[in-house]
């Protein structure tokens, strides 16, 4: 675990006590006890007991500007405020499916923090007036999903869930499920076909689970980081949390960062906080090397050369201005050990082994991309290949049920727009313009100690 | 088919949903299952498919399409390492071939002893904790190092 700076105290107490140490049995701070000892369920009773009303905490969640941190970046509080009133049954499911390559927040919140979810998600079931609710966790970390049935548990036990919650008559109780391998589940409406128990192949939108979600019923669906935030906001105020980050970005945020850096793990920072910033609190580049490419939200986002990575700041609207997306806020840092090619060949077969197959161009054209690009990188590109992949990724993007498709290709455009001139060198040479022993040396696996990068 | 054992803890799941949705349960029971099997025949598939009151065919969709699922018999002990590009930065790509080199097999496939099966994996969102190894399905290593890895295969018995 790296270093987090406490803003949201509520988030980040329990993970300073888990130190640099990778045994889940070790942890301490995650129980109720510890979550109530540093202020847990505070933001659920003032609610309560100010018996402010469901219509009072929506405005209050958009007056703080939190934008979804799954990816898309979609105002919270507006997202709420689209559910049905008068539906007699309504859910509220936390995407805990996190697997987009480069994010590892969530499950830092879900091993440290489990009863922020719950808190955040009893919130937003109150605004909403749901009845019941499930937290979708990704397959893979069984583990915390286990923990996380401890921490219902224990809220359960408490009263913080079931009838009459706190002696306010709202009744709600929330369950988990977990995934079992598969990326596409990340995508909302998959998500809730897997809980329907089926494959999950996005639906068809419009209708918007708010309206048609889990089972047909109207749906609320938040991101983990989303959801924890909530109890932070009633702490201190929609607008302190807006005042926290800047105008239009509010908050602070969880930034994943990995690959070529000292110390890989999730910093909390405000919105707007330099990316150069960042980079020092990841403990700067390994080695000592040079900043070569930066993939800012998760692999899906597109790649930036270093240098104009060091200008931005971390805010939806700067990113997006310099031609990425902010997304899961999943830093991937590479250094100048790293072969381009290689790179997008790894991401392009991810989405290939991952396209549900629903739609052709997505099914199709993520194979085709993955080919093309595998014959670059062992030797076989032909002169007309670069050419070739922008046209598939024209003929995929907008193309397709889900946003898959365009993931698949945003990663393709962008790798040979910032560095045309290696996958060229790879077509012309047949070979890697980073030499193979330089490539080897940017992991540091056979040189490192256990706990260091 | 099922131990009573595993079938309490179906029957746990499908405590979870409406009474109406049981086959909410599916992918849950089918992890049981592939617990107490070791792996997911058709016959295991149609049986959790029957406990659920589903088609055999719907089960089994869900079966094919997640990827934790194994649909044919794996050594007793399945490791998957993430080799996607957040991991191969730190080591997953020399973690996996150092495994490949240990155990003399490639990916999807297992020891002649049937003890190791070695898989290759998608993000298993840790990368921050690369090189990452998951074994059968539920344990997490994290901050892999020959060392480590050594260690963890002794530990396989």
């Amino acid at each position: 675990m790296a270093l987090l700076e406490a803003i949201n105290p509520l988030l980040s107490a329990g993970w300073q006590q888990g130190g640099h140490e990778w045994r889940l049995e070790n942890d301490a701070g995650w129980r109720l006890k510890d979550y109530e000892a540093r202020g847990g369920y505070q933001s659920l009773r003032k609610i309560i007991e100010t018996s402010m009303s469901p219509d009072d905490v929506i405005a209050e969640v958009k007056k703080s500007v939190l934008r979804g941190r799954g990816g898309a970046g979609f105002p919270t509080g507006l997202k709420w405020s689209f559910m049905p009133k008068a539906a007699p049954e309504k859910y509220i499911v936390c995407n805990t499916d996190e697997g987009e390559p480069g994010t590892f927040k969530d499950r830092d919140i879900q091993r440290y923090d489990p009863h922020v979810i719950i808190e955040g998600m009893i919130i937003a079931a109150y605004a909403v007036g749901a009845g019941r609710g499930y937290n979708y966790i990704h397959g893979e970390i069984y583990e915390l999903y286990q923990r996380f049935e401890d921490a219902l548990d224990e809220a359960r036990a408490a009263g913080y869930l079931g009838q009459n919650i706190l002696g306010s008559g709202f009744n709600f109780d929330l369950f988990a499920h977990h995934g079992w391998g598969a990326y596409i589940c990340g995508e909302e409406s998959a998500l809730l076909e897997s809980i329907e128990g089926k494959k999950g192949q996005p639906r068809f939108k419009p209708p918007f689970p708010a309206n048609v979600g889990l089972y047909g019923k109207p749906t609320t669906i938040n991101n983990t980081e989303s959801f924890a935030s909530i109890p932070f906001i009633f702490r201190i105020g929609g607008e302190g949390f807006l005042n926290l980050g800047k105008p239009n970005n509010g908050g602070t945020k969880l930034f994943s960062v990995s690959g070529h850096v000292n110390r890989p793990g999730n910093f909390e920072v405000p919105m707007g906080t330099p990316f150069a910033k960042l980079l020092e609190m990841a403990g700067g580049m390994r080695g000592g090397r040079k900043l070569k490419a930066v993939i800012p939200g998760g692999s899906s986002a597109p790649v930036l050369p270093g240098d104009i990575m060091m200008d931005c700041t971390l805010d939806y609207d700067s990113i997006a201005k310099a031609g990425s997306m902010l997304g899961s806020g999943a830093v991937i840092v590479m250094d100048e050990t790293t072969c381009m090619v290689k790179a997008l060949e790894r991401l392009a077969w991810f989405y290939y082994e991952e396209s549900c197959g629903q739609c052709t161009p997505c099914r199709e054209g993520t194979g085709w991309l993955y080919k093309v690009i595998h014959r670059i990188e062992h030797g076989q590109g032909k002169p007309e290949d670069l050419a070739l992949l922008d046209r598939l990724t024209v003929n995929i993007m907008g193309r397709t049920i889900c946003a898959l498709g365009d993931a698949a290709s945003m990663p393709v455009q962008s790798f040979i727009k910032h560095f045309r001139s290696e996958f060229e060198y790879h077509i012309e040479h047949k070979k890697c313009l980073v030499p193979p022993d330089v490539q080897r040396t940017g992991s540091t696996f056979y040189t490192r100690k256990m706990g260091q990068a | 088919m099922f131990s009573e054992a595993t079938l309490r803890k179906i029957d746990r799941e499908v405590a979870k949903y409406p009474a109406a949705q049981k086959q909410s349960a599916v992918m849950a029971a089918l992890a049981f299952a592939q617990d107490e099997l070791g792996w997911l025949s058709q016959d295991a598939i149609a049986a959790v498919a029957a406990y659920l009151d589903m088609p055999a065919i719907a089960a089994y969709e869900v079966a094919s399409f997640y990827n934790m699922y194994d649909l044919q018999p794996v050594g007793r002990y399945k490791l998957t390492v993430c080799t996607n590009l957040p991991c191969a930065l730190s080591g997953g790509v020399h973690a996996a071939d150092y495994l490949k080199q240990k155990l003399g097999i490639d990916f999807n496939e297992t020891t002649a002893d049937g003890r190791f099966t070695l898989k290759e994996g998608e993000c298993m969102g840790a990368c921050g904790d690369a090189p990452v190894i998951l074994s059968n399905n539920k344990r997490m290593h994290c901050f892999m190092t020959p060392e480590e890895i050594d260690k963890l295969l002794e530990e396989c018995k």
